[in-house]
């Protein structure tokens, strides 16, 4: 059952539940930031509104830049800022940033140590009708790899804003990965979020559990879902909320792992180089644990809804339950 | 500003060759590095640190300093030899340059060496960088800041197309406490910028994007002090020196040869003094300024 400690939306299996876009969090979270602490500065390459930058730019435009079409320019800027005390956040869509100034980001704000934090908005296949170049599968393996940065992955627009005012305080370079479409609202103003923290949000941390299902974003709800429906199977199943993915809460997924001997990875992702890959990195060198991944197979997006491409490309309710039934097979 | 006595110039000068003779010596003993950018760069650099900059090289962190970024970091010879003449720290820690732990990196980092405004070594991010600082500068100072953020360039660099969204910036925000300078030496790896990517006319190519253009001689201590002061006074918009240099300045047979770009003396080229006399040969040269001085104790 869900995890009371979590206090979790209560409306969260009702039809009702609420609907709101991740980014709204971020724009949310970055006004309130941009209020409490007047170094914030804002940057974004000509998509101010769709990324949510519009609520900081309007209170205080003089903290506000417009970049225009220019990712790579947008990177280096705001690391120029910040060594002069300012704490940038950077916005576009998340295949352009950290997707085009993918090195930009690399050099002058992760070599430098730069506390810049980049909001990557429009995410995931469920971006929709845009079609496949700019749906961002990506981004986590590419930033994960960098020295020096932070990379969080809220799963609604709650944990979102919760991310944004974190970032602040952590001097450090930071990714936030962002969705557009509505998403299930799952967590409360009261529920715990603490950066580098996984939160197990169905089951109880240290119960056993036939399957345990690591899931990262939006997915975190469909990954509920398949806990409620495994009861009925009689199969008991643990689900695990990492909104860090780097630094990645070892000792929450070993345990994870110890106690359910099977699990599940779930990111609207590639399957390389994501939250599966991380996960099997900390399990492989310390409790090797047989795993099945949720995610996109080594394939281009495309246009569509975002439940149609879900669907089309694996990750949805189905695909997770078998997966799911599968992995126990091969405890 | 343009109060150059005749005796600042020789001292000046003085110091260049003396910052030349560290550039040699440092290559020499890395065995790796670039001579051609950071020797055509050294009067400058010269003229920077020892004349130009509001700085205190005991004080790095000074909060009113002016900021020097370099975008091409490859010719971090001249940068470091420049701040370890000025005070920065030891002349001998130049002979570190390149070792394994050095402060000293092969391009610059800001990790080994804190007291360097940037990181640097892939082309084309400083401009962005001096822009963000420039632009926070002002949002904290308004246009009354006394700092002024020098930004300096390969030429080759500018074929990076990030350099022209920062110009882009610079110009829409006229930005007045920026100033580039490009060392326009002509060459780059493959050969002569001409020939690989052509970019003249340069300074109209700037003057389209809003910024005030100076050309001058990059060697000449009385043009670069001046352009500078005039690029100071244009407080409504960026300006960029473009410093026509000679590639290898003061090295006679590296002079305007862009196969010295990438290699340090003592490499094997076809048609160049033998490796093993390189070092010698030009640090001769260096010492006698060209042959000028001559000893009866040689």
């Amino acid at each position: 059952m869900i995890n009371p400690d979590q206090k979790l939306n209560p409306n969260l299996f009702l039809k009702k539940v609420e609907q709101v876009p991740i980014r709204k969090g971020f724009g949310d979270g970055l006004l309130e930031a941009g209020e409490r602490n007047e170094n914030v500065v804002g940057l974004c390459a000509d998509l101010t509104e769709s990324t949510q930058m519009h609520l900081f730019k309007n209170k205080f435009p003089d903290r506000f830049i417009e970049m225009g079409v220019a990712e790579q320019n947008l990177a280096s800027v705001a690391s120029g800022l910040s060594a002069m005390g300012k704490i940038p956040f950077i916005t576009s869509y998340a295949m352009f940033s950290p997707g085009r100034n993918w090195e930009q980001i690399r050099t002058t704000i992760c070599y430098n140590n730069r506390p810049v934090i980049i909001a990557g908005s429009h995410a995931g296949i469920s971006v929709g009708p845009d079609g496949g170049t700019h749906q961002a599968i990506e981004d986590i393996a590419i930033t994960r790899v960098i020295p020096n940065i932070v990379v969080i992955s809220p799963c609604d627009h709650i944990e979102a804003r919760k991310a944004t005012l974190a970032s602040v305080d952590l001097e450090k370079p930071v990714y936030i990965r962002l969705a557009k479409h509505n998403s299930p609202v799952i967590t409360t103003e009261d529920s715990p979020f603490e950066v580098g923290k996984a939160q197990i949000y169905y089951g109880e941390a240290d119960s056993k559990a036939d399957v345990g299902i690591i899931a990262t974003g939006a997915l975190v709800y469909r990954a509920l879902k398949v806990a409620e429906a495994l009861k009925k199977e009689n199969i008991s199943a643990k689900v695990l909320n990492i909104s860090t993915i780097k630094p990645l809460d070892a000792d929450t997924v070993i345990n994870l792992a110890k106690t359910c001997g099977a699990l599940v990875t779930v990111e609207e992702h590639q399957i390389a180089g994501g939250l599966g890959s991380a996960v099997s990195e900390v399990l492989s060198q310390n409790l090797p644990t047989p795993i099945e991944f949720i995610g996109v197979r080594d394939l281009f997006g495309q246009s569509g809804t975002p439940d149609e491409l879900l669907e089309h490309y694996g990750m949805g309710e189905t695909h997770i339950l078998d997966a799911c039934k599968k992995v126990v097979g091969r405890k | 500003m343009n109060d150059l006595t005749d005796e600042k110039i020789e001292f000046l000068e003085k110091t260049a060759n003396d910052i030349r003779i560290s550039i040699i010596e440092m290559l020499v003993a890395a065995g790796s590095g670039h001579s051609a950018g950071p020797l055509g760069m050294a009067d400058v650099f010269t003229c920077l640190y020892f004349h130009i900059l509001k700085h205190d090289p005991k004080v790095p962190t000074w909060p009113s300093r002016d900021r020097v970024i370099l975008s091409n970091g490859h010719i971090c010879p001249v940068l470091y030899a420049t701040m370890a003449h000025a005070g920065y720290f030891p002349v001998e820690e130049l002979l570190t340059l390149r070792k394994f732990k050095s402060r000293l990196q092969g391009h610059p980092h800001r990790d080994f060496l804190p007291m360097l405004e940037t990181s640097s070594g892939p082309l084309g991010a400083g401009l962005s960088q001096a822009v963000g600082m420039a632009l926070a500068d002002r949002m904290d100072r308004g246009k009354s800041s006394g700092r002024f953020f020098y930004c300096l360039t390969g030429d080759g660099e500018l074929d990076e197309g990030q350099n022209w969204e920062a110009i882009m910036l610079a110009g829409k925000e006229k930005l007045g406490n920026l100033i580039a300078i490009v060392d326009r030496n002509n060459i780059q790896i493959d050969g002569y910028t001409e020939d690989v990517m052509p970019m003249e006319p340069l300074s109209h190519k700037f003057e389209s994007f809003g910024w005030h253009v100076e050309e001058i001689d990059g060697h000449n201590f009385a043009a670069i002090v001046e352009s500078i002061g005039r690029a100071q006074a244009v407080f409504d918009g960026p300006s960029v020196i473009i410093a026509r240099t000679i590639a290898g300045k003061g090295v006679s047979f590296m002079e305007r040869d862009y196969k010295w770009h990438g290699n340090p003396p003592g490499t094997e080229i076809a048609g160049e003094p033998p490796k093993d006399e390189q070092a010698k040969i030009v640090l001769a040269e260096l010492r006698t300024l060209g042959g000028q001085i001559i000893s009866e104790h040689q």
